[in-house]
């Protein structure tokens, strides 16, 4: 059992399901803070511990696969229930158990404000999210993974909403579940389209036919277009991406979780799962839709003051990425790249959270200098930018090349060119983040920030500490934050280095499934590096050096950087197009009700009450009109039983 | 004479008694009506005795001659009864049965 990679992979899924029965069931114990908070990260690191040992005892090609009957029908399963561990799912699972792991550790510093009834719920959430994800990943059937969906959707409506006090949580939080909600329906629709067709929601069983050409083509256009729908609400892809950078309201640590390991990555992932079902001309919708979120995002990070949003606006971008090469036909790549992803933006939320921490504000304006007051913090911050402007040596290196490249293997040059021109965009906007905040007029924030330190508006929300006190200078966070920035800092290095030195003979994982080889042009790699630097270096010209005015940089663009300020206005749109659609519906709702509804009910009763008045004149209340009543009555009646009853 | 003569007869006298029960005006009227639908009753059960040759049409309106007496009786004492409550004896006044 224990060298079993599905015995393991079992063992690390119920890890953290334990660990929230017992914080969800045991009260007091969950609000004793600490404790509960130590229970939970214990149990994280033993099923990081398993899913370490569950990939490292999965053969290769090997799959193993653990269930249960479940949903009995007339002696027949109608699913089952259990895990699936193979190549894909457990490096997965060892990327979210890791993240879950560290960033619950990293929580238990960054929350130490918190009252500990608040922080047992904090980490009650934690253990439940970890569980939900990794049910998804090791889902061998598209009904648990479902559930486990729904369960990601609720925990990250729980954690993004946890300071449920500040409204903008709140708002941010029911955004955020409706949004992916929306997306979800179409999931559950093609699932059960699916299984009509199919009569099975297993995905081994799919994928056997599939290969023996078993599905019918008929429908499946629509039934992947649903799944894909799912994707699309989860992966925060155009047009439902803007729940994402308002769920920067919950805790950074969140953030760093759902944009890194669980939530967001669970749309890509299911695309990986489920992509040998996809037709051609839906993977070129998803192909295109990827391409130009990435690209939308990534403009709309260029213009952001906020260093989470910059961060948010990155992870939507990048999850573009991986869509576009999902959608180009290489899903590998895709899921390449959301391992690498998850490494180095997890290290970008938590450092962002370690400045954030430090500075007590969002606002790029007022950091500036950090450098030098928080070496280690800007070291791995600065190793996070790298390996996500795709630098050779760090992590997002080969695995964004890798998508490049899948692309134009994949025959989609539109998709190809918006994504070299966001590779170009993400180095320019994460550098300026670097430049801003970390270097730049040094101290020059901090001292703005002072004089903002009455204005609520742009303050993390921290009740113990009194506005009007000094705040001590930033410095780096103590060790319980510092360790996992450094070994998620070490991870992307070294997945970075040993890519780029190992190179394209890698057999990693995902990269060794049949047919997810591609030979990419020669010139491939320099363009995309060349266009990395560019942004690079145009980022620092404009706020380092300052010798290109970002005035007259923002000019230039007027138009484009108007409408990225306002969100392309999408959020308008769709709160125009709530806010209308909602008054047109209550009004009609409102005339059915007080004219249809009302109106019949009125009409009945003063149809009851003039038929009553007229009825009453016959009552005339002497004894002798009722005689002669009885008498016509009592001779009809004769009539009628001569003359109609023989 | 056949018993369709006598049938025809307290027909007759029936609807007398109904007329006039539903169209006088006097109370004392109406129980005058009364008695005459009740006499016709009465005609029909001895024709119908006499005709099957039994005795139980005979006896039945013996007792419906009894019983129509105290009816009378009780009548006339509800007639003056109302008249010393309602200072009336006319029916379309009496109409307090009236929802």
């Amino acid at each position: 059992m224990m060298s079993d990679p599905g015995g393991l992979a079992l063992i690390a899924l119920l890890l953290p399901a334990v660990s929230f029965l017992i914080l969800a069931i045991v009260a007091p114990f969950r609000r004793s803070g600490r404790p509960a908070a130590f229970t939970s990260i214990i149990f994280a690191a033993g099923s990081l511990a398993a899913a370490i040992g569950a990939w490292r005892g999965h053969a290769e090609g090997q799959v193993t696969r653990l269930a249960w009957e479940w949903l009995p029908s007339n002696g027949v399963s109608i699913a089952s229930v259990g895990v699936l561990a193979d190549g894909d799912s457990t490096l997965m699972l060892i990327l979210v158990a890791l993240v879950a792991f560290l960033v619950q550790l990293y929580s238990l510093e960054y929350l130490h404000d918190e009252p500990p009834a608040a922080l047992g719920r904090y980490y009650a959430y934690h253990s439940l999210f970890a569980f939900s994800m990794m049910g998804v990943v090791l889902a061998p059937n598209l009904l648990q993974l479902f559930i486990n969906w729904e369960l990601v959707g609720l925990c990250s409506f729980l954690l993004i909403g946890f300071w449920y006090q500040k409204p903008e949580a709140a708002r941010a939080a029911v955004k955020a579940f409706w949004t992916t909600k929306a997306g979800d329906v179409g999931l559950l629709i093609g699932i059960v389209m699916l299984w009509r067709v199919t009569g099975t929601f297993d995905l081994g069983e799919l994928k056997t036919m599939v290969t023996s050409g078993a599905v019918p083509i008929e429908g499946l256009s629509l039934i992947t277009f649903c799944i894909y729908l799912g994707a699309v609400g989860k992966s925060a892809q155009f047009p439902l991406h803007t729940w994402l950078p308002d769920a920067m309201e919950g805790p950074t640590p969140v953030s760093a979780l759902i944009h890194a390991a669980t939530m967001v990555t669970a749309g890509v992932y299911l695309l990986h799962r489920t992509v040998f079902l996809f037709p051609p001309d839906v993977l070129m919708v998803v192909a295109w839709i990827g391409a130009f979120t990435a690209l939308l995002a990534a403009v709309l990070a260029c213009v952001q003051d906020d260093i989470k949003r910059v961060l948010a606006y990155s992870t939507v971008s990048q999850l573009g990425y991986m869509m576009a090469a999902i959608g180009a036909g290489f899903s590998a790549a895709g899921f390449f790249h959301l391992l690498t992803h998850g490494l180095f933006k997890a290290l970008l939320f938590l450092g962002a959270g370690a400045v954030i921490h430090a500075v007590h504000s969002n606002d790029l304006s007022h950091m500036g200098g950090l450098a030098k007051k928080m070496p280690q913090t800007a070291l791995v911050f600065v190793i996070g930018t790298l390996s996500l402007a795709g630098i050779p040596l760090f992590g997002g290196f080969l695995s964004k090349e890798e998508i490049l490249g899948a692309t134009l293997a994949g025959h989609q040059t539109g998709p190809f060119v918006l994504l070299i021109v966001v590779a170009f965009l993400t180095a320019f906007y994460m550098f300026r983040v670097v430049f801003l905040a970390f270097f730049g007029d040094q101290g020059s924030g901090i001292r703005d920030q002072r004089t903002h330190a009455l204005d609520p508006g742009s303050r993390i929300p921290d009740p113990h500490r009194d506005p009007r006190s000094p705040i001590p200078d930033p410095h780096d966070p103590p060790a319980a934050m510092m360790l996992p920035l450094w070994v998620l800092a070490a991870l992307s290095l070294a997945v970075g280095v040993y890519s780029t030195v190992v190179g394209r003979v890698l057999q990693f994982g995902p990269a060794a499934e049949a047919g997810a080889e591609h030979v990419a042009p020669a010139w491939l790699t320099p363009a995309a590096v060349g266009v990395a630097i560019a942004g690079i270096a145009l980022a620092w010209l404009v706020y380092q050096r300052r010798t290109i005015d970002a005035g007259k940089l923002a000019a230039a663009f007027g138009p484009i950087r108007t409408a990225a300020l306002h969100k392309f206005w999408i959020d308008d749109i769709y709160e125009g197009i709530l806010a209308f659609a909602l008054l047109a519906f209550s009004r009609i709702v409102g005339w059915l009700d007080r004219y249809l509804v009302d109106g019949v009910l009125n009409v009945v009763s003063a149809w009851t009450v003039s038929t009553g008045d007229l009825l009453r004149t016959v009552q005339t209340g002497r004894a002798q009109d009722y005689v002669y009543g009885v008498a016509v009555g009592l001779l009809i009646l004769l009539l009628w039983i001569r003359w109609a009853l023989t | 004479m056949g018993l369709q003569a006598y049938l025809i007869l307290a027909a007759t006298v029936f609807c007398i008694g109904l007329f006039g029960v539903v169209t006088r005006r006097n109370t004392i009227g109406i129980l005058l009506g009364i008695e005459l639908m009740l006499n016709a009753v009465n005609i029909n059960l001895v024709a119908f005795s006499h005709f099957n040759a039994t005795a139980t049409g005979m006896i039945f309106t013996l007792f419906t001659i009894c019983i129509t007496v105290s009816e009378a009786a009780i009548g006339l004492a509800l007639v003056i009864l109302l008249f010393r409550v309602r200072r009336t004896v006319m029916a379309d006044h009496l109409d307090i049965l009236k929802g």
